[in-house]
């Protein structure tokens, strides 16, 4: 086998005081098409953007052509002729597509713009990937699997030796994709080293040389792709003891208190139904973009939909999130800085946010929200150095238990939480695990949308899991495994098309 | 481009941008005193403050309007038109009714609803039909500032002799040696302070210019507070006329001119942060003083030529948004 181009060796990474790689090893070899695989956040992007040199490891080493190296930012290694295909588009969204294609390195005759050579090139790129958008359209009018080969294109026209690429098929079609898999073919055969990330494990058995698991930041196992079937690899992704990290479920059949009824949200959800009981906790499982989001936040009156909510009975008008809150039900955002707390304003200011009215009118009374302060402090284990400190200076855990306050505030019977304990530590995880099941044996009925398997399963009876918008399936306490999860979510299993469960 | 840098940390809140445009209203008060006796006297001072009143009563309701995240380029224009319409009307009502108290009452009604309309206007288009503040506000500052052209046929409007005179004590007079303008202006600060900060309109409006989505998903109505923000403006404009019209009693194509710069202006130098998510009203008072002071030193010295007055006070405005950007906004 041929030297590593690129490698990791041994490379941590710690954002603030978490680590979330542990020592990983990889290497990217001239001609090899390598696969990535795990599940969301077992640090997949993180060694993506390590690798691409957006991202400076806290230990370890990277190896340029057997050399240690450390990229001064991602356009030393693109120097090199490292390139990264980024799963959430890098495109300026008002130039055209050409420009896209050349920016930055754009083709001159003399001190002008060779535009005639940049159009002919990028329409033969195109060509290559046998997409047939005019180079001359802005990136902004052209469709999602289109930006997705206007991006491959830009990578090609580089003149790469390494390939990174991120979930590039996550919004290609079948064919779209063979065009995709005939390129990295090619470019293989032109020994380039490429990195493939996938959820889709049919594409990495067929696509890649060799497949990387990573779990929780560690590298579980690295074998070449024809010795592991695609239970291997999902075995591998997820085969994970749950501790005792979850607290007792507790929850008996109880009435309906929740009941969602062909719920569309145009484009990204579609007739979506589900029922929730009294003091029950459900989970939604599926991939990140499968419309999880998107259905809570249309039960949540947060966005225009069509179908009906019914809680307690009672009709929820759409997009009017005042009304469910008025009605009880409320959601948490999974966007916790960018939707869920104000960073620049206090501890106070953000509690209370949602429910001034309840602190006076027309002056707020600023000891009631005081004391409302201290019960949140103290009930939620809130650790601020200073009351009057900025939310943005607290650690993500802090600000994850104060926004639970704020949206707890008002007293709740239904409440949407979306991914919980995203990029908080182990030990305030088991808090909030610990809140939401007091919750529900308060009588409470709680939605926990998840992206980490071991969340749904410790915490939920009964998970949803979502593809592609739709409702995959319903999984009902002894199936509510990892497996069955992964296999509704990737839509491995068949039968899932038009079974609004 | 490098992420692998630990988060910035950020200052504690007290800081120079807090107290900084204090400290040079105060300086701007020394250095009054030491050039010219005149300065602290009780004519320069009340007069000083009466010709700020107009501004100033205006950049309250802007404070709101630019904490909220949006911007009013129209307050000029419309404070003309509002004051057109109402010299207009009162002069017609006088050839009907005969003149007296009851004309002048109606003529401050319509102001008052005058304002609140266009202000109202203003905020529907940009909450409703999802105009950018900024031009939409551009296009309405030209457009009032047409029509009270076309009122006043290219000319003025000149309230009539006798309403003039029954009118003048608006501006004039004054309780305790309190002129009104004064008197409104004090009241109308210390409320739209007491609103800003102790009110769910208030902490609403720094909510939603400190973070719109985050505002929506705490089930903050924002639209309905954005529209009330220039409905507020509107109607503070309407205010800051009936307080204008009997200074002069007319009203041409130049009234108002640069009024909403001016107003912009002390909010700004004021401490409130222009991309909006805070605000305070004190702040802008402060500002409003400044501004007028720096005009009133020109004037009694003559150290500096008056006509270098925008110039220094474009300085002003630079060196307060320079001293925000390096303080209050690192986020």
């Amino acid at each position: 086998m041929t030297d590593p181009v690129l490698a990791l060796n041994g490379v941590t990474k710690s954002f603030g005081p978490i680590e979330i790689l542990h020592g990983v090893d990889f290497a990217l070899h001239p001609g090899e098409v390598h696969a990535l695989i795990g599940e969301n956040g077992a640090g997949k992007s993180t060694t993506m953007k390590i690798l691409a040199g957006y991202l400076d490891p806290t230990g370890g080493q990277v190896t340029w052509q057997g050399k240690p190296v450390a990229f001064k930012g991602s356009d030393q290694a693109e120097d090199l002729g490292i390139i990264m295909i980024h799963q959430e588009f890098n495109l300026a969204d008002h130039l055209s597509v050409d420009q896209n294609v050349f920016l930055g390195r754009e083709l001159r005759r003399g001190l002008m713009l060779d535009h005639k050579a940049m159009r002919a090139q990028t329409a033969e790129l195109l060509g290559q990937l046998q997409c047939r958008v005019d180079p001359g359209m802005p990136v902004n009018r052209i469709s999602v699997p289109d930006k997705q080969m206007v991006e491959i294109a830009k990578a090609l026209s580089r003149k790469a030796r390494v390939l990174i690429m991120d979930e590039p098929t996550a919004v290609l079609t079948e064919r779209e994709t063979e065009v995709l898999f005939a390129q990295i073919e090619r470019l293989r055969g032109e020994g380039v080293a490429i990195l493939y990330t996938s959820h889709k494990l049919g594409e990495v058995k067929r696509i890649a040389d060799r497949v990387t698991v990573l779990r929780d930041g560690t590298m579980v196992r690295s074998d070449l792709t024809a010795d592991v079937s695609e239970d291997d690899m999902a075995a591998a992704m997820v085969g994970r003891e749950l501790s005792d990290l979850f607290p007792q479920k507790t929850f008996q059949a109880a009435e309906p208190i929740l009941e969602a009824q062909g719920i569309t949200v145009p484009g990204v959800v579609h007739d979506a139904s589900l029922t929730l009981h009294r003091g029950e906790v459900l989970g939604i499982g599926g991939l990140v973009g499968s419309g999880r989001t998107e259905l809570a936040e249309a039960i949540a009156g947060l966005r225009p939909r069509s179908g009906t909510v019914r809680l307690k009975g009672q009709d929820l008008p759409g997009n009017d999130v005042a009304q469910a809150m008025r009605a009880g039900l409320v959601y948490l955002t999974e966007d916790r800085k960018g939707a869920g707390l104000l960073l620049d304003k206090s501890l106070r200011e953000n509690l209370t946010l949602g429910q001034l009215d309840r602190f006076g009118s027309p002056l707020i009374d600023r000891k009631r929200e005081e004391t409302a302060l201290d019960t949140a402090i103290s009930d939620f284990a809130i650790r601020a150095p200073d009351r009057d400190m900025a939310v943005g200076d607290l650690s993500g855990g802090n600000q994850q238990k104060l926004l639970l306050a704020k949206t707890l505030l008002s007293d709740p019977q239904v409440v949407i939480i979306d991914e919980p304990t995203r990029g908080i530590d182990i030990g305030t995880k088991q808090q909030i695990y610990a809140l939401i099941a007091r919750l529900a044996t308060e009588g409470r009925s709680i939605i926990v949308i998840s992206s980490e398997m071991p969340e749904l399963i410790g915490l939920a009876s009964r998970v949803v899991v979502m593809h592609a918008g739709r409702i995959a399936g319903e999984l009902v306490q002894g199936a509510v495994t990892e497996g069955n999860i992964v296999r509704l979510a990737m839509g491995m299993d068949g039968h899932e098309k038009d079974s609004a469960a | 481009m490098s992420m692998a840098t630990t988060a910035p940390t950020r200052r504690p809140r007290v800081n120079l941008a807090m107290i900084a445009p204090v400290v040079a209203l105060v300086v701007l008060v020394l250095i009054g005193m030491a050039l010219n006796p005149n300065f602290l006297s009780y004519a320069n001072i009340t007069n000083v403050l009466a010709r700020s009143a107009f501004i100033g009563i205006i950049a309250i309701g802007m404070t709101f309007v630019i904490t909220a995240g949006g911007l009013d380029l129209s307050v000029g224009s419309m404070a003309a038109f509002v004051a057109g319409l109402m010299i207009l009307v009162m002069n017609l009502l006088t050839d009907s009714m005969g003149g007296g108290l009851p004309v002048i009452l109606l003529g401050v009604a319509l102001a008052l609803f005058a304002g609140l309309a266009a202000g109202f206007v203003n905020g529907i288009l940009i909450t409703r039909a999802g105009i950018e503040a900024f031009i939409l506000t551009l296009g309405t500052m030209g457009i009032y500032r047409s029509l009270v052209t076309w009122l006043a046929d290219g000319g003025t409007l000149s309230l009539g002799y006798e309403m003039r005179e029954l009118y003048r004590p608006v501006y004039y007079g004054g309780i305790l040696g309190i002129s009104w303008p004064i008197i409104v202006f004090a009241v109308l600060a210390i409320l739209g302070e007491i609103t800003m900060r102790h009110t769910a309109f208030g902490r609403h409006c720094a909510a939603i210019g400190s973070n719109e989505r985050v505002a929506r998903y705490s089930s903050v109505a924002v639209l309905r507070v954005r529209l009330m923000t220039y409905v507020l403006l509107g109607t503070l404009v309407g205010i800051a006329v009936v307080m204008y019209v009997p200074r002069l009693g007319s009203a041409s194509a130049t009234t108002g001119l640069l009024w909403e710069l001016e107003a912009i202006a002390a909010v700004i130098i004021g401490g409130t942060l222009l991309k909006g998510g805070f605000g305070r009203v004190w702040g802008t008072v402060v500002g409003v003083l400044i501004l007028s002071l720096i005009g009133n030193l020109l004037n009694l010295t003559d150290f500096v030529s008056p006509y270098l007055n925008g110039a220094i006070q474009g300085v002003v405005i630079i060196l307060a948004v320079v001293l925000q950007r390096n303080t209050g906004a690192a986020r």
